[in-house]
């Protein structure tokens, strides 16, 4: 599996920008109802915003000429009014807008988050962490404007200046040509700068996602770091992404910076192309004055929103590269999911059937090969067998965290693939060999193994895996506030409190994955004597290096390689001198 | 921290040269009105055709002038605002970098990236295009007031007012916002925190099925921060349509008072409508003030959000000038240690222990004993609260940092690898002294090489965060690696061949009975690990409950002879037999 670092950017997969902006518009029509109220809105606002200049010319031809201030103040206190009614309206729109886009980013975040929660390790495992988060969080508060936008410029300057170019020409064509000549040089303009900042931008966005990637590992690796007093080295890092992460904004923005150029500059032609038409080409006298004076202000009422248009358009184009990242999660189909139709697991015994199971992570190297076994319910079994035989692989299939590519995995007589994912690992116990314990209270790090579990059910488990004498001399006893990572714990306490958590969730499988590999061997003991009565009648897996762990399992495989070679009980196997009894032995060579 | 100011005036011919084009740009709007007002008066209605192509020429001019001094003016201010964000990230991270690890034991990883990375982000709009603008809604204003007090100057009185109007309600709304933003920006930290707890634990999410739990949990703290974002709308809400109003009413009431004037007789017509104008003309910069005050306000809760992490000092702090030893022999000596935490619980109680230079010592004890903690005071990520830890003779206190930790290697329990390629890791805090042969050794020393050099990459292999995709067993010898190929005088194993299976673990033993000219302080849990060792200590509830060599501590038949009775108590006397199962 390849795996991308914070070096490294992510690869793209283009969609093109019209679907990705079609998709963003899908959420809007959701709040159908509020968008055209919205517009209506902005329909009062416009003709408010018409009528002023007209009440103005009125209050100078018609009262203030003619010395008229009585007609004067009432004209002027009836604009008042209306003015006043705009701006209400105006507070309304904004309401209305600041509700719909904060919803849609809410909607979209939660539609994003729930989609990842689906997806399966192999999306987790070949990416940092920190560029997941950045698509959560940075990528999709970037869309907040575009949307309110979309709907507060977009719209409204598009059919002002369609009206203005349809009283251009209905006006006189020839001016209105005229008038309108650059704009097929600013399209071309534009259309070239958009279709090369936009990468430049997506390059931004990745340069932005590996920044977050390493800050992220970085300070999760804190420790280590300033072990090795490698803060220098880490810092050099650091201040070569940050120089990329500005150096390709700059690369973009200086691109991007030119289409307010490019649309004062044709504006500047636009406007002696229509004076120099209207005078030399079609001449003075066909021509009236007022007919230049109007065209004078209709051009500034073209370009103003084409302006505006523009800088819609450039922060749609910066910030279209986030929801280009946040689609792209959200089309990653997940490997592992529920077929249509999969039937609830009933409660189970624990039978435990492989048959014939092949597996590879890539598709290439066999990480198992045909392996078969059959286990009856309440068998404990150890696997035993060097780092990387595939005994992780093996305890990872029962699960189903991963598909098989041949065979089958059968849980009571269930092949996996045709339960619910959800009603087959809540039967399941599993600790791994790194366990991860959230920032929270003990006591609701163990509960996250049962969420109903009563304070009497905690304390239980916590006493049954030998934790309860140390989390009572804790100053908060069950209370305590753990931070990230259960920090402030030593590795075996915290194993202990997974331990814990796996118990109170009370399984029908219990799964070891050198669950007591940092746990003293006394306490180990004393934790095997809890767990004893409360794993009567399960079915448990053991992995363990320590052998001394797993010496009271019914049967012992032996993973070599992908494959069973051999199994039965630690003294059958001893008498076998075979591959157990060489790693039997190996404990003690340093020793004696 | 460093005053902003500071940051902001190292690009001080930056802002000049901005704001200069910005004044160029600004004033060559104001020309082209004249130039069009020329074409009308003097060519359509003088009909001086001659001066046409002067004056279609001034109107290009004028097009490429605010072309130019426009492209100038928004980048430079784009670009100074992406190199004060750069330098500003860059400090910020340095000082989280130097904090203690207390610090990162009550401070989440989240929490600490929204401030690098959002924050910083949030400032940086600042102090490029709202500085801007803010320059320029001022300029504008300037200049069109002046031409408003050159006209009348008593009617230029209400366009004053108004502006102080919107001045001061721009402020009021910045005060009110900053607050809110501060709270934006915190559960901006605590979204960024709970998903990053949910991806890095997602191995336990998926364990226990509990996506929908998750994702309720995600859902609670999303729609806080809806509602507190939707707070900040209502703010603004409450306060821009003030700035529409004002700007509306502006021409309005300037046509009422100046028509008054006018039928006085006291103001001509033209005065009035060049007036209305112009006060027309300050509509968008007064509105503009509406949304600069609102982005103002989210930088300036970012930057007091900042502010407080600036406010942190590691609590680790080494004297003026340390003592600098020319090379370090690696004599390890504890005194009476003591090490409490903050609230009181004692961890470490009365420790003392000396190691000569090329010795060994084992550390045993129970589950929380405080094993750790012994390594993490001596490589002085906490003070011990009483006694004294020498290297060489000298307190640790007394030496730097850099010194003290760039000499021992460690490799930790709790693996920690980067994603990058395994030479990158390996090479850790000497990446410029560690050459590939030294990676070889050290791996093959680690009984890494074997499985590394089967890797399509070998060394270049580029392996996933925290080491996915390699073994726990994988894993732990490449830290091993990490740490032998320092080649430092001082080796710290912390438990650190849990993962392994027996044959490994015993081969790696063997090649660190090699490293004689090294001082090792190995903790196990393993009798095999610690059983050469020159001394063995256990520990117990902080304290050294026995201490000795592997026979003696045999021979006292204490907690130590326990352990080896659970692990080995099948030898008996008469070597390896079988358990009775």
């Amino acid at each position: 599996m390849p795996f991308n670092s914070y070096k490294d950017d992510e690869k793209t997969i283009e969609t093109g920008k019209m679907a990705t902006l079609m998709r963003l518009f899908k959420y809007l029509l959701a709040y159908k109802k509020q968008i055209i109220g919205v517009l209506f809105i902005m329909g009062f606002c416009v003709v408010v915003n018409l009528l002023n200049p007209l009440i103005m010319e009125s209050a100078v031809d018609d009262y203030i000429s003619k010395g008229n201030f009585g007609g004067l103040g009432r004209l002027i206190g009836f604009a008042v009014v209306l003015n006043i009614l705009m701006v209400l309206g105006i507070k309304l729109r904004m309401y209305v807008m600041a509700k719909v886009c904060n919803s849609i980013l809410v909607t979209i975040r939660q539609e994003l988050y729930t989609h990842i929660q689906t997806l399966d390790f192999q999306f987790f495992d070949s990416r940092p962490t920190g560029k997941i988060l950045a698509r959560i969080i940075g990528d999709i508060n970037s869309l907040k404007d575009v949307l309110s936008n979309c709907v507060t410029t977009l719209i409204p300057d598009f059919i002002t200046i369609c009206a203005v170019v349809a009283i251009m020409f209905l006006k006189n064509p020839g001016l209105a040509a005229a008038s309108l000549i650059s704009l097929p040089l600013m399209a071309a303009c534009i259309w070239y700068i958009q279709t090369r900042s936009h990468k430049r931008w997506q390059i931004h966005r990745k340069k932005s996602s590996n920044l977050n990637a390493f800050v992220h590992e970085d300070l999760s690796g804190i420790r280590i770091i300033q072990s090795f007093g490698a803060e220098e080295e880490t810092m050099d890092t650091f201040r070569g992404l940050t120089k990329e992460h500005r150096d390709s904004f700059v690369h973009a923005v200086r691109l991007n910076d030119a289409i307010g150029s490019v649309i004062d500059f044709c504006w500047g032609l636009g406007t002696v192309s229509l004076y120099f038409a209207g005078i030399i080409i079609i001449g003075v006298d066909k021509v009236s004055i007022g007919t230049f004076i109007a065209f004078g202000s209709y051009i500034s009422m073209f370009w103003h929103p084409i302006m505006n248009l523009s800088n819609f358009y450039n922060q749609m184009i910066t910030n279209i590269a986030g929801a280009e990242r946040v689609f792209e999660i959200m089309d990653t189909p997940s490997a592992i999911t529920d077929r249509d139709g999969v039937k609830e697991l009933p409660p189970i015994q624990g039978k435990v059937d492989f048959e014939k199971v092949s597996f590879s992570y890539d598709g290439s190297a066999k990480i198992l090969n045909e392996v078969s076994f059959h286990i009856r319910p309440g068998e404990t079994i150890a696997l035993v067998g060097p780092t990387g035989a595939g005994k992780t692989t093996i305890v990872n299939l029962i699960s189903r965290f991963y598909d098989i590519q041949d065979g089958h995995v059968y849980i009571d007589g269930y092949d996996v693939r045709d339960v619910s994912i959800e009603s087959l690992r809540h039967q399941m116990g599993i600790m791994t060999q790194d366990n991860f314990l959230f920032s929270g209270t003990i006591k609701d790090n163990i509960r996250y193994g049962k969420l109903d579990a009563t304070d009497e059910e905690i304390v239980a488990a916590a006493k049954a895996v030998n934790a309860h004498d140390f989390i009572m001399r804790l100053d908060n006893g069950y209370d305590t506030v753990l931070s990230e990572r259960g920090g402030g714990l030593s590795i075996g306490q915290k194993q202990l409190l997974a331990f814990a958590r796996t118990m109170v969730s009370n399984p029908r499988i219990l799964i070891l994955d050198e669950a007591t590999s940092s746990i003293d061997t006394k306490t180990e003991l004393l934790v095997q004597a809890g767990i004893e009565s409360l794993l009567k009648g399960r079915t448990s897996f053991v992995i363990a290096h320590r052998l001394s762990t797993i010496q009271k399992a019914d049967r012992i495989f032996v993973i070599d390689n992908g494959s069973i070679v051999e199994e039965g009980n630690a003294e059958q196997l001893m008498a076998k001198k075979g591959a157990y009894y060489q790693l039997y032995m190996s404990q003690f060579k340093n020793v004696v | 921290m460093k005053k902003l100011s500071t940051y902001l005036l190292e690009h001080k011919f930056g802002y000049l040269l901005g704001f200069l084009s910005m004044v160029i740009a600004v004033s060559l709007d104001m020309v082209s009105p004249q130039l069009t007002r020329h074409i009308i008066d003097d060519v359509i209605v003088g009909g001086d055709i001659t001066r046409l192509k002067y004056l279609l020429g001034g109107i290009l001019l004028v097009g490429v002038g605010r072309c130019i001094f426009g492209y100038t003016k928004e980048f430079a201010f784009d670009r100074i605002g992406a190199s004060i964000a750069t330098d500003m990230r860059k400090d910020l991270f340095a000082h989280i970098q130097s904090l203690s690890a207390d610090y990162f034991d009550r401070t989440n990883t989240g929490e600490l990236m929204s401030r690098v990375k959002d924050d910083i982000d949030r400032i940086w709009n600042a102090v490029s295009y709202v500085s801007m603008l803010i320059l320029e809604v001022i300029f504008h204003t300037a200049i069109v007031l002046f031409c408003m007090y050159s006209l009348n100057w008593k009617l230029a009185l209400i366009p004053t007012l108004a502006m102080l109007i919107t001045g001061s309600i721009a402020i009021l709304e910045e005060r009110k916002l900053g607050d809110i933003y501060e709270d934006i920006s915190e559960e901006n930290a605590a979204l960024n925190t709970v998903a990053e707890e949910n991806l890095a634990g997602v191995r336990t999410v998926k364990a226990f099925a509990r996506e929908k739990f998750e994702i309720g949990k995600f859902l609670s703290h999303n729609n806080r921060y809806y509602e507190l974002n939707m707070r900040q709308s209502k703010v603004f809400v409450k306060y821009y349509p003030y700035f529409s109003l004002i700007t509306k009413l502006l021409p309005l009431i300037v046509l009422l008072f100046g028509g008054s004037l006018v039928i006085g007789g006291r103001l001509s017509i033209g005065s009035l409508s060049a007036f209305v104008e112009y006060s027309m003309n300050i509509v968008w910069p007064m509105e503009m003030l509406g949304w600069l005050s609102n982005d103002f306000s989210s930088a300036v809760g970012s930057y007091r959000k900042i502010r407080k992490i600036y406010d942190v000092k590691p609590t680790i702090t080494e004297p003026e000038v340390p003592k600098t030893l020319p090379g370090i022999q690696g004599k390890v000596e504890f005194k009476n240690v003591c090490f409490h935490k903050e609230d009181g619980h004692e961890i470490l109680h009365d420790i003392s222990f000396c190691v000569k230079p090329g010795g060994t010592i084992g550390i045993m004890g129970a589950t929380g004993a405080g094993k750790t903690s012994i390594i993490q005071l001596l490589q002085r990520l906490y003070d011990a609260t009483d006694g004294s830890i020498c290297v060489d003779d000298v307190n640790i206190r007394d030496m730097s940092l850099k010194q003290l930790r760039s000499n021992i290697s460690i490799v930790m329990q709790d693996v920690f690898l980067f994603s990058d390629t395994i030479s990158e890791n390996v090479k850790l805090g000497k990446r410029n002294l560690v050459d590939l042969s030294t990676i070889r050794g050290a791996s093959s020393c680690a009984q890494a090489s074997d499985f590394i050099e089967k890797l399509d990459e070998q060394y270049d292999t580029v392996i996933g965060e925290r080491g996915v995709g390699l073994s726990g067993g994988q894993k732990q010898r490449i830290s091993i690696a990490r740490a032998i190929a320092k080649k430092n005088p001082i080796l710290v194993l912390d438990d650190s061949t849990s993962a392994l299976d027996m044959e490994t673990e015993y081969a790696i033993q063997q090649a660190l009975l090699e490293l004689t000219d090294t001082t090792k302080l190995i903790i196990a849990h393993r009798i095999s690990a610690v059983r050469n060792a020159d001394e063995i200590i256990v520990l117990e509830n902080g304290s050294i409950k026995e201490r000795g060599t592997h026979e003696s501590l045999l021979a006292k038949k204490g907690l130590y002879y326990e352990t080896w009775q659970a692990q080995y108590g099948v030898l008996g006397t008469d070597g390896p037999a079988r358990k009775e199962a």
